[in-house]
């Protein structure tokens, strides 16, 4: 949608929407130039609606918004529970972090959530990585070196963010997952031959049949908004990549779609709608989905992925669940053979809660 | 979440699935052991090699082994799919680049044999496949100097009159003779469409479209029965890209497949199966003349797409190949498959051949309707809307009839354009806006009839 952008006698460009203010800015998604009001109104509007329409939430509800500081997630609180009060969603809002323990980057993004709690009078739960398997993201990396890490991180967190919401007794998690995140995942899985993942990666709602189902209130919302409207607001965010992430292969679609951004803004929902409309076989195979036994979170194996992880960094054996050959010995579990030159830490039985 | 990391090789992480199906090519280069390997073709371990496959180190073919890898590939698309059958008379689209060179050699070289078979053999049942040649000339739509084309048409009908035994008719058409006034009437005609559209993409996009109306067109009017396109790996790769970021993620799978057969003349992709790269390498090794119309550089969406497949490209070669691997896996439409052959007169042979190979329909016999400008398959037929506007053959509604893409990048933005902006468009479009919605309706009426009495029947 163009706007009309004759400008006035006066020379001063006026809202679309309101047509009394001075236009402050245009619309990333719809190049609409709008003034700031009207802008707040239409991005949590539009939010509101995705929720309405998805039915994401139900009144009485416990939801855990996943929160690392960053600005998705402090928009995501801010506007939730604005959302909540204003249209009375009835929903009790917990802002749940992982502490993955990286120095430098981490702990201050971690001050950042601990503000939060206290702007937004939402209760706020840390959990772990060192609680939870006895490993900091630091002393794996000094094991393992910078490469695999981030699979480590991710198959952690993911576990993480369950167990946290778990404690927190939660119904439901909110990631702040926005509409570039989605189109660049859609790419990614295009590229990489994943077709699994493809049919599964543009729900709105996902995991309702594992522990705790989670969803992505930004779905369609695009990220520039995001800043825009932390920027305009003032919020408080924490902005900075993580220091252990090589620029890699998202980063090669994330370009892409900056560029193709500037050409044509709707492209980017335009991907996310390619990807819900993609014509893929419900008898894909699918993983089956079965128990893990060591620790009993949900698991297509044996061991759920961070057990054979875990495995591996209390063994000394880096490699192990790592690559095509990840199989365990057929005794896997007992034998701790500890490697004289690595400092072995015993990992807590990651079976201290129930699934 | 995809994992940021280049290097990661966990089986969990999107790398290392992609990884399991294509071992990069360095690390079997040590398994080879020895140098000694390095210097013979890799497939026949006799000759030396002359050239390298989209494999890179690994692929190192010598020229008879490398043309047959590439002919072996685009024979086994033709017969699996019963792409060609004797009696067909098979129109290969020609645009003077190195794909089309190369399908029209193979197509001709195919028909060679299959001439030199019905020469040898005393028994005349099978008939040899006929082979036509269409170029369509798109010079009023770009300033190239008159020179320039001529020089170009004439390169090309050299080419084509080498290609004999058999000979092959060659059709030089021009753009605009999609409309059916010819000549200047045409030329203004067509620029006065194209200048409707105020996108870039949509023009490019909307000339693409005329370009295979009209091969269907000419087709149609000289009694073929195929369409043959030179499309390649690398080509249907981008457009796997360029249609899933333009929102047509549905019909998707109905343009990268093998056959399609939604047209009036099926239209086929016998290289599906081939990078581009490699074509380009057959084309210098073979003398293959290729006649370079410089079209000028996609500009827009196509032309971004186009150089971030080669960015992926060039940071791993077969990324074209997993990026057409995974399209493929779509499921494909019910027109995904040549029609089966009813005629009689067709030998038996020839259709109990076809039978073994026809692919099985694919669920979804579903009444599609068809974008009338991108003949696109529509993800939802607008029954309630259809019913109402069955009446209105006047005015047909493109706007409601069109897929979401073309409503955004080719129709005119203003309503009030719309009117003559339909004036301007091919008869063949405007027929299928006012067809489209009838097709639905008759589908409808086929499922009742059986129980409507004859007499006493109101015409809707």
């Amino acid at each position: 949608m163009e706007a009309d952008s004759k400008p006035k006698k006066s020379g001063a460009r006026l809202c679309c929407v309101c047509n009394q203010n001075r236009a402050a800015l245009k619309r990333p998604k719809t190049l609409e130039q709008i003034c700031r009001e009207c802008f707040y109104a239409v991005f949590e509007e539009e939010i509101h609606q995705v929720i309405l329409e998805n039915q994401l939430f139900k009144p009485g509800e416990r939801i855990a918004i996943g929160a690392s500081g960053g600005k998705d997630s402090t928009v995501l609180a801010y506007v939730l529970s604005e959302l909540n009060r204003r249209h009375n969603y009835g929903l009790d809002l917990f802002l749940l972090s992982v502490d993955e323990g990286i120095t430098g980057y981490r702990d201050d993004s971690l001050e950042t959530v601990k503000r939060n709690e206290l702007q937004y009078g939402l209760p706020l739960k840390i959990v772990s990585y060192k609680d939870l398997y006895g490993w900091t993201m630091d002393e794996i990396v000094k094991m393992i070196g910078l490469k695999n890490n981030c699979t480590f991180c991710g198959v952690f967190r993911r576990q993480a963010l369950d167990r946290g919401a778990a404690l927190l007794k939660v119904d439901k998690v909110a990631t702040g997952h926005n509409a570039d995140d989605i189109a660049e995942t859609v790419l990614l899985n295009i590229l990489r031959g994943d077709i699994a993942r493809l049919s599964r990666c543009t729900s709105i709602i996902t995991g309702e049949d594992g522990p705790i189902p989670r969803c992505k209130p930004f779905k369609y919302t695009y990220e520039k908004e995001i800043v825009m409207y932390a920027y305009f607001k003032k919020l408080d965010y924490f902005s900075t990549e993580c220091i252990y992430s090589p620029n890699a292969y998202r980063g090669f679609a994330r370009e892409f779609i900056k560029d193709l951004e500037r050409i044509r803004p709707r492209a980017i929902l335009d991907i996310i709608k390619s990807g819900e409309d993609f014509r893929i076989s419900t008898t894909t195979k699918m993983p089956e989905q079965g128990t893990c036994e060591r620790c009993g979170y949900i698991s297509s194996q044996k061991w759920c992925k961070a057990c054979v992880l875990l495995e591996g960094l209390n063994r000394g054996l880096p490699k192990l669940g790592i690559g095509r050959n990840q199989g365990l010995n057929s005794d896997g579990k007992k034998d701790r053979k500890r490697d004289s030159r690595t400092p072995s830490i015993e990992s807590k039985q990651c079976g201290s809660l129930e699934f | 979440m995809a994992c940021n990391s280049s290097t990661c090789n966990s089986s969990g992480c999107y790398k290392g699935y992609e990884e399991e199906e294509q071992p990069k090519p360095n690390t079997k280069a040590a398994v080879n052991g020895g140098n000694s390997c390095q210097n013979l073709c890799v497939k026949c371990k006799v000759n030396e090699p002359v050239c390298c496959g989209i494999g890179g180190e690994n692929s190192r073919f010598c020229k008879d082994c490398f043309k047959n890898n590439l002919y072996g590939k685009f024979k086994q698309a033709v017969t699996y799919n019963a792409m060609i059958t004797p009696p067909d008379k098979v129109l290969v689209a020609f645009s003077g680049g190195p794909s089309s060179r190369v399908v029209l050699q193979f197509v001709h070289e195919m028909q060679y044999k299959a001439q030199k078979n019905y020469d040898a053999n005393k028994d005349k049942s099978l008939p040899v496949f006929g082979v036509g040649v269409a170029f369509i000339d798109e010079s009023s739509t770009h300033s190239f100097t008159s020179q320039h084309i001529e020089k170009a048409i004439e390169d090309i009908r050299l080419i084509v009159s080498n290609l004999a035994p058999p000979s092959k008719e060659l059709f030089v058409v021009p753009i605009e003779s999609i409309f059916s006034s010819d000549g200047i009437d045409g030329k203004e005609r067509l620029k006065e469409l194209l200048d409707a559209v105020s996108d870039v993409t949509g023009k490019e996009d909307l000339l693409s479209h005329l370009r295979i109306l009209l091969l269907q067109k000419i087709a149609s009017e000289n009694g073929y029965t195929r369409i043959v396109l030179g499309s390649c790996t690398s080509r249907i790769a981008c457009h796997v890209i360029s249609a899933t970021v333009k929102g047509q993620g549905y019909s998707l799978s109905a343009d990268i497949q093998y056959v399609d057969s939604r047209w009036e003349i099926p239209v086929v992709l016998p290289l599906r199966d081939c990078p581009a790269q490699e074509l380009n390498t057959l084309c210098s090794l073979d003398g293959l003349k290729i006649v370079e119309l410089l079209n000028g550089p996609c500009s827009g969406i196509n032309g971004l797409v186009s150089s971030f497949v080669k960015v992926l490209q060039e940071e791993n070669p077969s990324r074209e190949c997993t990026i057409v691997r995974t399209a493929g896996k779509l499921t494909p439409f019910h027109f995904n498959r040549v029609p089966e052959i009813h005629d009689c007169n067709v030998p038996s042979a020839t259709r109990r051949h076809q039978k073994r190979y026809t692919l099985k329909p694919n669920g979804s016999l579903s009444s599609d309707s068809f974008c009338p400008i991108c003949n696109s398959p529509l993800k939802k037929s607008n029954f309630p809307s259809s019913l109402r506007s069955h009446g209105s053959q006047q005015n047909p509604d493109l706007f409601a009839s069109a897929c979401s893409s073309c409503q955004f990048q080719i129709l005119p933005k203003d309503p009030s354009l719309m009117e003559e902006f339909l004036s301007l468009l091919p008869q063949q479009m405007i027929t299928k806006a006012k067809h489209g919605d009838q097709g639905n309706f008759s589908l409808l009426r086929e499922q009742i009839q059986e129980f409507l009495f004859s007499d006493g029947e109101n015409e809707i």
